[in-house]
């Protein structure tokens, strides 16, 4: 048991889970509380000891489920079983599982299985459904002991077979045929339908993991399940499931980021001496300044001014970047921005008086006229066309944000523009999406820029964008 | 431990039943393990999920005395903590000098700081409370991370040090119920020190039970009907999702104005009970009518 618990946390470590020696023991100390047998009450003990924060759930679910899953009851064996007899067990395990079903599974026709899958659907029925995954992953999948291809390929395969879009297009025309749906109750029927193909889906994505689990080794599978935590994805790789959860991930740390920016200001240094007030309280010792008085510190809100590229390979963090700044622009006294491509054009009206950001700036995506000639990256110009439009709003009280991976296309860099800016402005940042070894490769530019800014920032992740915002002022 | 309030996971989950509790396997399962590692919970989730409500809830099925110390930003030892009573402590010297003439200095200064001096805090109390507490304390993501040290002692050793009388040891262990809204990371100290519970939305069947409960002579249509629409309209990307307390709310009000069964016109017009934000309530209300 302890061996056991050890190499799950040494697990949960590996996929960056912070997990310290206090809360080992106290994962130690509470399985012994609860009953083993019961799978649940173990993974709510492990997870209340050894995970503190929501966002590292998913993490250690995935990890769970590998770690535990070849030392459930029903493979008894163990791990050192042959590798044939594991499969043949628990594909045998799908049929003895199920007596209600039975073998009588094995001898559908693949209509008859989609027949029975509708059914299930309509109905709701658990059991049945997790009966059709399992059956579903043997028949579509095609899975293969020692096939060196990943869990993603089996999903996509058997999902492609089953076609569920097309059996939701199907349950709700039977609906709408039925009788007349009002639109919210059309739209409710839908929804429930949605939540059991999802769940269906999880079903099957458990069925696969459990499968490979079984050919290939709990410790390789964790291996390659490992995934980075909503903090750690980087922007510019993220897949569509990702960057879905990076945008929840964004709404708390907006408002952590506001609160903390908030508490800074009005905690922060205090003012300059107030040679009036402490002369006034001198007199109370004699004429002895013994008490200096300073002035109610009143920290001037920064002006923003954001200049982002918004060309296809750095788009994703542009946008994250925009919806970031304007989420906690109550912080800064204006907030003004522009995007460029090759051309550049200003995007703040589309974000005053707006509550929802999100579409804010995907307006800005679409609607933006960003192309000048080509539709290439071209900072040079972009820069230039906006110094000669706006040179005179940035003042000292201005902070520039440049967002983008300068990766100019071997245009002229215009890099004196950047110059005079930091002249004028308080300070001017770059942030670059790219990571610190590729600045400087190819067409990338960041250097030459660099040496005229107050400071260029690798910013991959929401982590690293938090951190600029920290310093932000 | 000896004095184990629960006998299992189930006795958990069936007395928070009788304090109109409806907790799922993973709230009851941590309850448990808390009172039987003898840890604080810290309870984390969206506003509304009913995270104060577990304390309280706990304390009714224990029938223990619910202490609550609501944090706020600048709290200090002064206010979570203890207090001497300084001007008893006054009086106390000028009665003895009227007394006697110059007593003992020594004697005096003994008397004042002894425990008839003392103004307990809510952390305090709980330690020396002789009858069985719950602790509760509340939106503990306010206070400065400076102040969060000073939990950090009751929190793992049951104990609170004071300079002139020594240290505080708790003669039962307190339940401790630890909420955060989380608009800021908690310190990794203050994390170590607890089990943690994350709270989200209820899955639709046990929010539909949540409802009937909670809302007494609701009819398990209504009920039902209720909890799919706030499930779709949690669907939706909105800047605030609807809680629990406001679908009971929802509930309450559909209740009150005798709905039998909800259409899309009276569903519409009664939204501004489950959204907050008028950009959620126009988006509601287009995808509801879709």
């Amino acid at each position: 048991m302890l061996d056991l618990l050890n190499g799950f946390v040494a697990e949960l470590r590996l996929a960056g889970l912070p997990v310290s020696l206090t809360e080992n023991l106290d994962a130690m100390e509470a399985v012994r509380h609860i009953p083993l047998e019961d799978r649940e009450a173990f993974k709510y003990a492990l997870a209340a000891t050894l995970v503190k924060s929501n966002a590292h759930w998913k993490a250690f679910d995935t990890v769970f489920e590998v770690y535990f899953s070849m030392r459930g009851p029903e493979f008894k064996v163990g791990e050192d079983g042959d590798l044939s007899e594991l499969m043949d067990q628990i594909w045998s395990d799908t049929e003895q599982g199920q007596p209600q079903q039975g073998g009588a599974m094995e001898g559908l026709t693949p209509e008859e299985l989609a027949q029975m899958l509708y059914k299930a659907l309509m109905e709701g029925d658990q059991a049945v459904l997790a009966a059709i995954a399992r059956q579903a992953v043997k028949r579509f999948a095609g899975m293969e002991p020692g096939r060196p291809v990943g869990g993603t390929y089996y999903l996509y395969r058997t999902l492609r077979n089953l076609d569920l879009e097309g059996v939701l297009e199907r349950l709700m025309e039977e609906a709408r045929g039925k009788g007349d749906l009002t639109s919210l109750e059309e739209r409710l029927l839908k929804d429930e339908y949605d939540a059991r193909i999802t769940k269906l889906r999880q079903e099957i994505e458990a069925e696969i993991r459990r499968r490979l689990v079984a050919d290939r080794g709990s410790q390789a599978m964790a291996k390659t399940l490992r995934k980075p935590l909503p903090e750690d994805v980087d922007f510019m790789h993220a897949s569509r499931e990702e960057l879905l959860a990076l945008r929840k991930a964004l709404q708390p740390l907006t408002r952590k980021l506001a609160v903390r920016l908030a508490r800074k200001r009005r905690h922060g240094r205090k003012g300059p001496l107030d040679f009036r007030s402490t002369v006034r309280h001198s007199l109370s010792y004699g004429g002895v300044p013994a008490e200096p008085k300073f002035k109610f510190p009143r920290p001037a809100k920064p002006e923003i001014i954001v200049l982002a590229d918004i060309s296809g390979s750095v788009a994703a963090f542009a946008r994250f970047t925009l919806h970031l700044v304007y989420a906690i622009s109550g912080q800064f006294s204006k907030v003004r921005s522009w995007v460029f491509i090759d051309g550049i054009d200003e995007v703040t009206s589309y974000f005053e008086g707006v509550e929802d950001i999100a579409e804010a700036v995907h307006r800005v995506n679409t609607e933006a006229d960003v192309i000048w000639v080509d539709g290439h990256s071209d900072y040079g110009h972009a820069f230039e066309a906006f110094w000669k439009e706006h040179a005179r709003d940035i003042t000292p009280k201005t902070t520039v944000l440049l967002l983008g991976d300068a990766r100019n296309n071997y245009h002229a860099s215009n890099s004196w523009v950047v110059a005079e800016m930091r002249k004028k402005a308080r300070h001017v940042y770059w942030l670059n999406p790219e990571p610190r070894s590729y600045w400087d490769t190819g067409d990338s530019i960041v250097g030459e820029y660099g040496t005229h800014l107050d400071g260029v920032w690798e910013c991959r992740n929401l982590r690293q964008l938090e951190r600029f915002v920290d310093v932000l002022d | 431990m000896a004095d184990a309030r629960f006998e299992s996971v189930s006795a958990v989950r069936d007395g928070l039943k009788g304090a109109e509790y409806l907790a799922d396997d993973g709230i009851a399962g941590v309850v448990y393990l808390a009172d039987r590692l003898g840890k604080p919970i810290l309870v984390e989730g969206p506003a509304g999920t009913g995270k104060t409500e577990l304390a309280k809830s706990v304390a009714k099925a224990t029938g223990a005395r619910l202490i609550r110390l609501q944090c706020y930003e600048g709290l200090d030892e002064s206010k979570a903590l203890y207090e001497w009573n300084y001007k008893k402590q006054l009086l106390r010297i000028q009665a003895q000098r009227v007394a006697e003439e110059a007593g003992s200095w020594n004697e005096i200064e003994d008397d004042i700081f002894s425990e008839d001096f003392l103004l307990t805090r809510p952390l305090l109390e709980a330690i020396r409370a002789t009858e069985p507490v719950v602790l509760l304390i509340d939106e503990v993501d306010r206070v400065e991370v400076e102040t969060e040290a000073l939990l950090l002692e009751i929190l793992s050793d049951y104990q609170v040090s004071i300079p002139e009388l020594g240290t505080v040891v708790a003669t039962q262990i307190p339940l401790v119920f630890l909420t955060s809204n989380n608009t800021r990371e908690l310190s990794e100290a203050l994390k170590r020190r607890c089990l943690f519970l994350h709270i989200d939305y209820p899955t639709l069947e046990r929010e539909r039970e949540i409802v009937l409960t909670k809302v007494p002579g609701i009819s398990e249509h209504l009920a039902d009907e209720i909890v799919r629409i706030v499930r779709s309209i949690r669907s939706l990307e909105l800047k605030k999702s609807p809680s629990v307390s406001e679908t009971l709310d929802w509930a309450r009000t559909l209740l009150l104005l005798d709905v039998q069964s909800i259409d899309a016109e009276q569903a519409k017009s009664t939204l501004n009970i489950l959204l907050k934000y008028q950009s959620d309530i126009a988006k509601a209300t287009k995808e509801l009518s879709a």
